[in-house]
Order: structure tokens, then sequence, then C-alpha cells
């Protein structure tokens, strides 16, 4: 179990790093989106369903289509 | 120079923050107000899901809050991204599969958001949940099928209707039972999907709000001028 | 181990914190700023949660009629973090319409391009 923790919680640290290093503004919001969804994951792990479901619905899905929306009408690579 | 500052600013950051985290301990019984409200919860509301009968009933004026929060941002929103003057790009139509699946996936995806906010009370879930799982059918819909657009007058009503109901559900409570959100109707037997007074009323409202607003905020971010 | 068990939670959410801090304070595209943001409110979130938690504890409903009450995790955080989501990510889409507004008037979104230009 403490297994199962450590590594969704290292896998959770390398999307944040990966979310702050990658210049294409894509990659690096699908990387956001990857520690949303390990977030909801370590939610429901911690005994809370309803954060977990209000997380998953909120901030994997919906937070990145906003970004996705809003990078198509503005430039896609970093400077 | 810049960044060297800002990692020296972010290492005091840390280690005041890991030695104040040291002395919380981790999975030991903290507060006595959960302690409360898990005892007395069901009795005094009905509810069977205790964390519903705290945002709703308990902690009810948060929740008129958040929800005008959520109100703000919307029309801040729309009121900034009006008059784009870009240039407008023909979306080419969506292959058959593709639009037939959205339509076909559509319904079952309301049915289930509404799902979600009626059995607020019941089992995990709430009004909040099953706006944004609402919402998502509606962005399925805009990246399906590309031509079709929701009416703004059915988006409007569904959004003013929902914060209506609160509030007033709220004045009535004034009336009937002193303050204001009181829960006055009756509690009924727990587990049953008609029970714990006002609390399905008032999260099948915040269920409509919500939905409609987020959906709101995509229509008003994918108008290409 | 014994240490691993006890802080592995408040460890991922302060990794977060500081990543989204670090996000915030170098970086010069002002999109990847509201990314940090994001990442930022993640991890707040998941430390109230973890505060919250009772060892052995189960979630706070009572779906069946002989459930145990006394080790019920709290449920008072859990209702403050779903008021901190939804607000989370209407904060999100404002900051994101004002990003769009920025582009459509000077043309770039590079922090340091836009505050050397006086109007």
């Amino acid at each position: 179990m403490i297994l199962l923790v450590s590594f969704l919680v290292v896998a959770m640290l390398a999307a944040a790093i990966a979310a702050s290093v990658f210049r294409d503004l894509l990659s690096a919001v699908i990387a956001a989106a990857l520690v949303s969804l390990i977030a909801s994951i370590l939610f429901y792990l911690l005994q809370a369903p309803d954060v977990a479901m209000a997380e998953a619905a909120i901030g994997a899905a919906l937070t990145a289509a906003i970004f996705i929306i809003a990078i198509r009408r503005t430039k896609r690579h970093e400077e | 120079m810049r960044r060297g500052l800002s990692i020296l600013l972010l290492i005091v950051v840390a280690l005041g923050i890991s030695l104040s985290l040291g002395e919380i301990p981790f999975g030991r019984p903290k507060t006595k107000v959960g302690r409360y409200y898990i005892d007395e919860g069901m009795k005094e509301t009905g509810a069977v899901n205790i964390v519903t009968s705290v945002v709703v009933n308990y902690r009810g004026f948060d929740t008129l809050g958040e929800v005008t929060v959520l109100f703000i941002a919307a029309i801040g929103l729309g009121a900034v991204l009006t008059g784009g003057g870009e240039k407008k790009r023909k979306a080419e139509p969506a292959s058959l599969v593709l639009y037939t699946g959205c339509r076909l996936l559509f319904p079952l995806i309301l049915i289930f958001g509404a799902y979600v906010f009626v059995h607020g009370h019941l089992t995990p879930g709430g009004g909040f949940q099953g706006g944004a799982i609402i919402a998502s059918g509606f962005l399925l819909i805009y990246l399906g099928c590309r031509e079709r657009r929701i009416s703004p007058v059915a988006s409007s009503l569904a959004e003013s209707l929902g914060g209506l109901v609160f509030v007033v559900i709220g004045l009535l409570g004034i009336v009937l039972g002193g303050y204001f959100l009181s829960n006055f109707l009756p509690k009924g037997t727990p587990n049953a999907l008609v029970s714990a007074g006002v609390i399905p009323i008032i999260y099948i409202a915040v269920g409509f709000k919500v939905g409609s607003e987020l959906a709101s905020i995509i229509d008003n971010l994918i108008e290409e001028s | 181990m014994s240490f691993l068990n006890d802080y592995i939670y408040y460890i991922g959410a302060f990794g977060l914190i500081f990543v989204g801090l670090y996000i915030i304070l170098v970086k010069r595209n002002l999109i990847k700023v509201i990314i940090g943001l994001g990442i930022l409110d993640t991890g707040v979130n998941l430390f109230l949660i973890s505060v919250g938690y009772i060892t052995e504890g189960t979630a706070p409903i009572f779906s069946r009629p002989g459930i145990d009450a006394e080790r019920m995790v709290d449920p008072v955080p859990q209702a403050l973090v779903l008021t901190a989501i939804v607000i989370g990510v209407a904060v999100l889409a404002l900051a994101l319409s004002l990003a769009i507004r920025l582009y459509q008037h000077y043309g770039t979104l590079n922090l340091r391009r836009i505050r050397e230009q006086k109007w």
C-alpha cells in the first residue's frame, strides 16, 4: 500500500517538473492535467470520494479544455 | 540574478514550511467540530452524506458566496472577450462517425450528471460534481458537432432560475424557521430519495447553475470572432 | 520506512507548492505562469485533505445502518476543499481571458517585452 502511494507521489512530482521544463505549451498543459488526475487518485486513497469526483471532473477535464482553447487563440510555443 | 534571488526566497519558504509541517502529526484526530458533525449530523439534517450536510446545511452561507464568485467570473469573462476582431477560420465539418457518436453520447452524459446531483445527499456527489459533468457533455458537442451552439436564452434562463431558487429558499427559511437557510421541510426517513428537507432542492438548483455557467464559459472562449 | 509512512502525503503536497511557486517566480510566458497557478492550487488542496485524515478511517457516509461512526475521517476539510476547487477553476478562466486580451493588444505574451513597451 505504501509502495503504491510513493509511486503515485513520485509520478505526480515528475509530471509537475515536466510541466515547468517543456517549451511547447500544449505538452505543458497535458502534464498539468496529469498532475490533477494523480491528485484525484490520491484524494480517493485519503477516503474523500466527493473531492476526488470534483477534482477529476473539474481539474483534469475542464481546466485542460479551457487551456487548450486559450492556447489556440494565442501562441503555441514559449519564446 | 533574478533566478538566484527567487531560488533563495524559495529555500527560505521551504525551510519554514517543512519545519512547521513536522509538528503536525499525520493520521490522528485533531479537532472536535468534525466529531460533532459526524455524531449529530444525521439526526439534525436527515442527510446520510455528512459532507453534503456540512456544505449545504451547516455552512450553507459559504456555498451561496461561492456560487456568487462563479457567477462574477463568468460575467467578467463574457465582458472581457467581446469584440475579438480576428479572422474567421472556417471549421471543416467532422466525419460521420464522430458526429453520430457525439450525438449518441450526449443525452447519456446529461442523464448521468442529473443522477449525480439529484442523489447528492445519499451517495458521494452533489451539485458541483453533477454540474461539471453536464458541462463536459456540452464540451463534447462543441468538439464533435462543430456547427451547433447552445441557445443563449435557454442557458441564461437555467442560470438565473438556479440562483433565484437558492436565494428564495433562504428567504423562506427566515419566514418559516427563524434564520436564513433554515431547514423547514420535514426530514423523512434516512436513505430515502425524498428526505433531508431542503437539501436536495438546493443541490438541484446549484447543479443547474454550475452546469450552465461552465458551459457558457466554454461557449465564450470558443467563439471565433 | 516509518518516516515515509507518516509523511509521504505531506512531501507530495509540499513538492507541488514548491514547483508552482518556482514557475510563477521565474518563467516569462504568461500562460506558463497561469499553469503554475493551477499547480499551486492543487498542491494546497492536497495538503488540506491530508491534514484531515485519520489512520484506518472510512469515508463519512452512513450508507448502511450498522456503520461504525467512531473511525470516520474529518468531514470539514472536505467541504472546504470542494469550494476551493470550483473557485480555482473560475479564477483560471478569468486569468486566461485577460491573457487572450493582452495578446490581441500587444502581439506577444512575453512579460519582459510587455513591460518594456510604454503603451
